[in-house]
């Protein structure tokens, strides 16, 4: 099977059919200076903040009110927290074999490792 | 480890269906391909919220202004979402938004049209929010892990703006003789752009088989295309208007609807920026990027000063 196929739909215009270079524009604004901030919303009590995305803001009060407006339009949390992405530090995707192999061969971690009789119900 | 096995490895997770990550090794045409789709994607959803953005004030009733608000509000959050989601390939938010303004990056065309009439903004909810519900619900499976997380939160989104479009349609359709020629004209006028949103015909493609090879995308436009008249030609009797298309017909033996072929002079005219609003949408976004240079200004000032009275504390 070989199919062809190029969108041309939401985002999708190859450059050279668009007629157009890109010149870069005078100051470009200071929203570069603006830091990149990490999102994360506890959706109701009783649960874990999980991560959504991202935004920029100019400091932390600013990236809560627009996590606020961006992250939970629907009623999608009752907390949120932000970090400075800079501050994220994370394990190396190129490594995660290792990293995570000691884990790999302990299936004895697990309850279903254990054959137990049917009468020990509930265990 | 050289970039072969790297390829190999990344070929491998694709065919597994394991999503690829930030900071998973990818060859550079699969970042430049998704850079180039999700910015643009990006700029749909802003650019989309001028023709909207123009009836808020004109909207016929407190509630319909509400409603509007809200979905050109949505808009903005899922221009956000798409922004956020193609920084993480390696590009600035300020890139991105200068590739747009000088006219390199293009947005859905479709957002070249006018909206002369209340009726447009019906016809927009259910005819342009339709196409774009399509090929977004296909994307919420696309390879890339945070672009396919930001379709399934915009998808969550996206079946109101419909709804509403479709029931803005309903009321006009129940209305007054001009009311119901209002709803007729706005179909007429929005169906064939809205065709145009799915692309050329597969025929006409080229290059990028790689495109479904690396799972970016997973279903052909005329495939989409396809499903979106289906859907349409049998939506429209409930509203008791008609597709403009004379050629629109059932076919038992494909068991889909024929229909006729889209003027693509238009579409390449609008594409290369003579649409009839092409220039005013763009002068619209840098008019809003540069008179908001002080609100930038000011924020980033006020932060500092903060900062420093913390740090004196």
């Amino acid at each position: 099977m070989n199919i062809q196929i190029r969108k041309l739909y939401y985002g999708d215009i190859p450059e050279e059919k668009g007629g157009v270079q890109s010149t870069p524009l005078g100051d470009g604004g200071k929203q570069s200076d603006w830091p990149l901030w990490e999102v994360f919303i506890r959706s109701k009590q009783g649960l874990d903040h999980k991560h959504v995305g991202s935004l920029h803001a100019a400091d932390a009060q600013m990236a809560i009110e627009n996590a606020r407006d961006v992250y939970t339009r629907r009623m999608e949390g009752v907390s949120i927290w932000v970090v400075e992405s800079k501050y994220i530090h994370a394990s190396n995707p190129e490594e995660a074999g290792e990293f995570f192999e000691p884990a790999v061969d302990k299936i004895y971690r697990h309850p279903t490792f254990y054959e137990l009789p049917d009468e020990v119900n509930q265990m | 480890m050289d970039t072969f096995d790297l390829e190999k490895i990344f070929q491998e997770k694709i065919d597994g269906e394991i999503k690829i990550e930030p900071k998973d090794w990818m060859p550079d045409a699969y970042r430049k391909t998704n850079i180039r789709q999700v910015s643009q994607h990006a700029h749909s959803e802003i650019v989309g919220m001028l023709p909207e953005g123009n009836w808020i004030s004109r909207a016929p009733s407190l509630k319909r202004k509400a409603i509007l608000l809200a979905k050109v509000q949505d808009e903005a959050g899922h221009g956000l979402y798409l922004y956020s989601a193609c920084e993480t390939l390696g590009i600035t938010r300020e890139e991105t938004i200068n590739d747009l303004h000088s006219g390199k990056a293009k947005y859905s065309s479709i957002f070249n049209y006018p909206t002369l009439t209340w009726a447009d903004m019906g016809a927009i909810g259910w005819l342009v929010d339709g196409a774009a519900i399509l090929n977004q619900v296909m994307l919420t499976r696309t390879s890339y892990g945070p672009y396919a997380r930001a379709m399934v939160r915009i998808c969550k989104e996206e079946s109101f703006h419909q709804r509403q479009g479709f029931e803005i349609l309903l009321v006009l359709s129940k209305g007054s003789e001009e009311q119901i020629a209002m709803c007729q004209d706005a179909i007429n006028r929005w169906w064939w752009p809205s065709l145009m949103m799915f692309g050329p015909h597969d025929s006409e493609s080229t290059n990028s088989e790689q495109s479904m090879k690396w799972k970016i995308k997973r279903k052909t436009n005329d495939e989409l295309r396809q499903n979106f008249v289906d859907m349409c030609a049998e939506q429209v009797k409930i509203l008791g208007m008609k597709l403009p298309d004379d050629k629109l017909k059932w076919n038992d033996k494909k068991e889909h609807y024929d229909f006729g072929e889209i003027d693509w002079n238009e579409f390449w005219n609008v594409v290369k920026g003579n649409g009839p609003c092409n220039k005013q949408r763009l002068d619209a976004r840098k008019k809003a990027w540069e008179e908001g240079a002080w609100v930038r200004e000011a924020a980033a000032a006020y932060a500092e000063k903060r900062k420093a009275r913390q740090q004196a504390a």
